[in-house]
């Protein structure tokens, strides 16, 4: 196997973990718009990283946590509605990283590898931060687990109960910020919030329980990110866009399977006048 | 389950207090120096129209929002145990009831399945949240309220969308759990009809506190008017509350015509409020 594409599939599968349980709590708590939103302002992080002189897949992900963090400071001070907030803030850094990217000459951008992904642009660098960034958002996500739930479910009833809410949807979305930055270089940038919600849309109707469709959302992801890279390698099509068709089938196929039913000690007692 | 109460508010004074409490939204006065308390093995009920700032002097009790005027004064270690109004979790998360009560307090299945049954549905356990009913919703959210132990419970309409049979039921119920857990009960009410002889004292509110039940807190307030208090025994008051905002009205306790009030009610009351509109 080569270099670049085992590198591939190894970043490629630390994505797909990382987006499982994520990609649940952005459907549950219907936040997709603002995963786009941050996936829209990834490539300003790349023409500001070349700009600072860092590694641009840490420009990528420092400018998503900017963002995210903006946002969350920005929705509490209920200016605008939230959507109409998120569709400001992604097409102006959108329309800012473009320009800015075409205003710096020496920067040569493979755009279609951004806006696509490019599984042979993974480099070691990039490896090593997909793999940080993945451990660290599955050990932040497993740590506020019942936080999150909490949450999710209403987030006064968790203020109650002492759930610090402020802290906990900071973390998420610093954690989702991470998840798309390190996404955007397995499947594209416009395309890496598919890989994040896909494979946990199509958990949800074999899931009784939060946990299942979390950890179902992973083996699905991991599922689409091996078979896509392998289809991609063999029919050298791009890789980003043969990782959601996959995660697509999978939804596909789920939808019609039979929905999961939980498992009742008395299953009958619901039966009647629902 | 009772439990011994070893918790705050043994005698002394209330369990929560507002004192004076003001919020501002902008330019908008939501809530105007607003005093409140609830004791312990008290039912208080907050009554007002929408918009009259019920909830937010519930989320300002709560510790939910800061009031920019006066203070809310906790007794040290008041667990509160709050059922808000609606819950609205994504029906795409797959939440069984018994999870759902779990996240409030760890509990053993037993005592999950004790607790619902206690609260009159015994049969959810396994559901999923989704699935429930309206009415079956308001018991689940009581039920994990009482789950944290809870020194003072806060019900945010635990009537609404209840059919009026199911009111008075679970009204009874709210009562019965009172005595049980020997807890404060703060309701809250946006259109009450039906006031049952288990509150012990009813506030309306309409940005500032139009009119209280309770005799001290009358005193304390000459300029508002008392409408309710007098609890009669078994009897339902009910309430008509399409006020238009009047101050200088002389109330007294009125039960209003409409369901009957047989023995317990003073017939001298009873004229009273044939004549007269509860306004405030």
């Amino acid at each position: 196997m080569e270099d670049f594409f085992l590198r591939a599939l190894l970043g490629g599968t630390g994505v797909a973990l990382a987006a499982g349980p994520i990609g649940c709590f952005i459907v549950w708590r219907r936040m997709v718009y603002f995963g786009a939103a941050l996936a829209h302002s990834a490539l300003l992080g790349v023409a500001l990283g070349f700009l600072l002189g860092i590694d641009l897949s840490i420009g990528v992900v420092a400018l998503c946590a900017v963002l995210a963090v903006l946002f969350v400071l920005l929705e509490r001070q209920h200016r605008l509605p939230t959507d109409t907030l998120l569709g400001v803030l992604a097409h102006v850094a959108l329309a800012a990283g473009l320009v800015v990217v075409a205003f710096l000459t020496t920067l040569r951008v493979d755009l279609m590898g951004y806006l696509f992904g490019d599984i042979l642009a993974v480099t070691d660098t990039d490896l090593a931060v997909i793999v940080v960034l993945a451990v660290i958002t599955l050990a932040g996500i497993a740590l506020l687990w019942r936080s999150l739930l909490s949450i999710t479910v209403d987030e006064d009833l968790a203020a109650v109960e002492g759930v610090p809410v402020t802290g906990v949807r900071l973390a998420f979305v610093l954690m989702v910020a991470g998840v798309v930055a390190i996404g955007m270089k397995i499947v594209g940038m416009l395309l890496i919030l598919s890989l994040i919600i896909i494979p946990a849309a199509a958990a949800r109707r074999l899931s009784t329980t939060p946990e299942q469709m979390a950890i179902l959302a992973m083996v699905i992801g991991v599922l689409s990110v091996v078979i896509g890279l392998y289809a991609s390698l063999h029919w050298d099509l791009p890789s980003g866009p043969l990782v959601v068709v996959t995660a697509a089938l999978f939804f596909a196929i789920s939808q019609a399977m039979p929905r999961a039913r939980p498992l009742s000690i008395h299953p009958h007692t619901r039966s009647a006048g629902r | 389950m009772t439990h011994p109460n070893h918790g705050p508010g043994g005698d002394t004074g209330p369990l929560i207090e507002a004192r004076d409490v003001s919020v501002y939204f902008r330019d908008r006065t939501i809530l105007d120096r607003v005093d409140l308390h609830v004791a312990r093995g008290e039912i208080v009920t907050v009554v007002g129209l929408n918009g009259a700032g019920k909830s937010t002097l519930v989320r300002a009790l709560l510790g939910l929002i800061t009031p920019q005027g006066g203070r809310i004064v906790r007794q040290p270690g008041l667990r509160i145990g709050y059922s808000p109004q609606h819950l609205h979790p994504d029906a795409t998360l797959p939440l069984s009831v018994a999870r759902f009560l779990t996240l409030g307090a760890r509990s053993p299945r037993k005592r999950l399945a004790a607790l619902l049954a206690e609260v009159g549905v015994a049969d959810v356990l396994d559901s999923p949240m989704a699935d429930i009913s309206g009415g079956e919703l308001h018991r689940v959210l009581l039920a994990r309220a009482l789950l944290r132990k809870p020194d003072l419970l806060v019900l945010d309409e635990p009537l609404a969308g209840v059919d009026v049979a199911g009111q008075s039921e679970l009204y009874r119920l709210i009562a019965e759990i009172r005595d049980r857990y020997a807890c404060g009960v703060l309701l809250v009410s946006h259109d009450l009809h039906v006031v049952m002889a288990a509150t012990d004292r009813v506030v309306c509110i309409n940005h500032h506190v139009c009119c209280t039940g309770h005799p001290e807190s009358v005193t304390r307030h000459p300029e508002f008017v008392a409408l309710f208090g007098r609890h009669v025994a078994d009897v339902l008051a009910v309430y008509a509350h399409d006020h238009d905002h009047q101050h200088d009205v002389a109330g007294e306790p009125i039960p209003l015509e409409g369901i009957a009030a047989p023995t317990a009610s003073p017939s001298a009351t009873a004229e009273r409020a044939r004549g007269r509109a509860a306004e405030c």
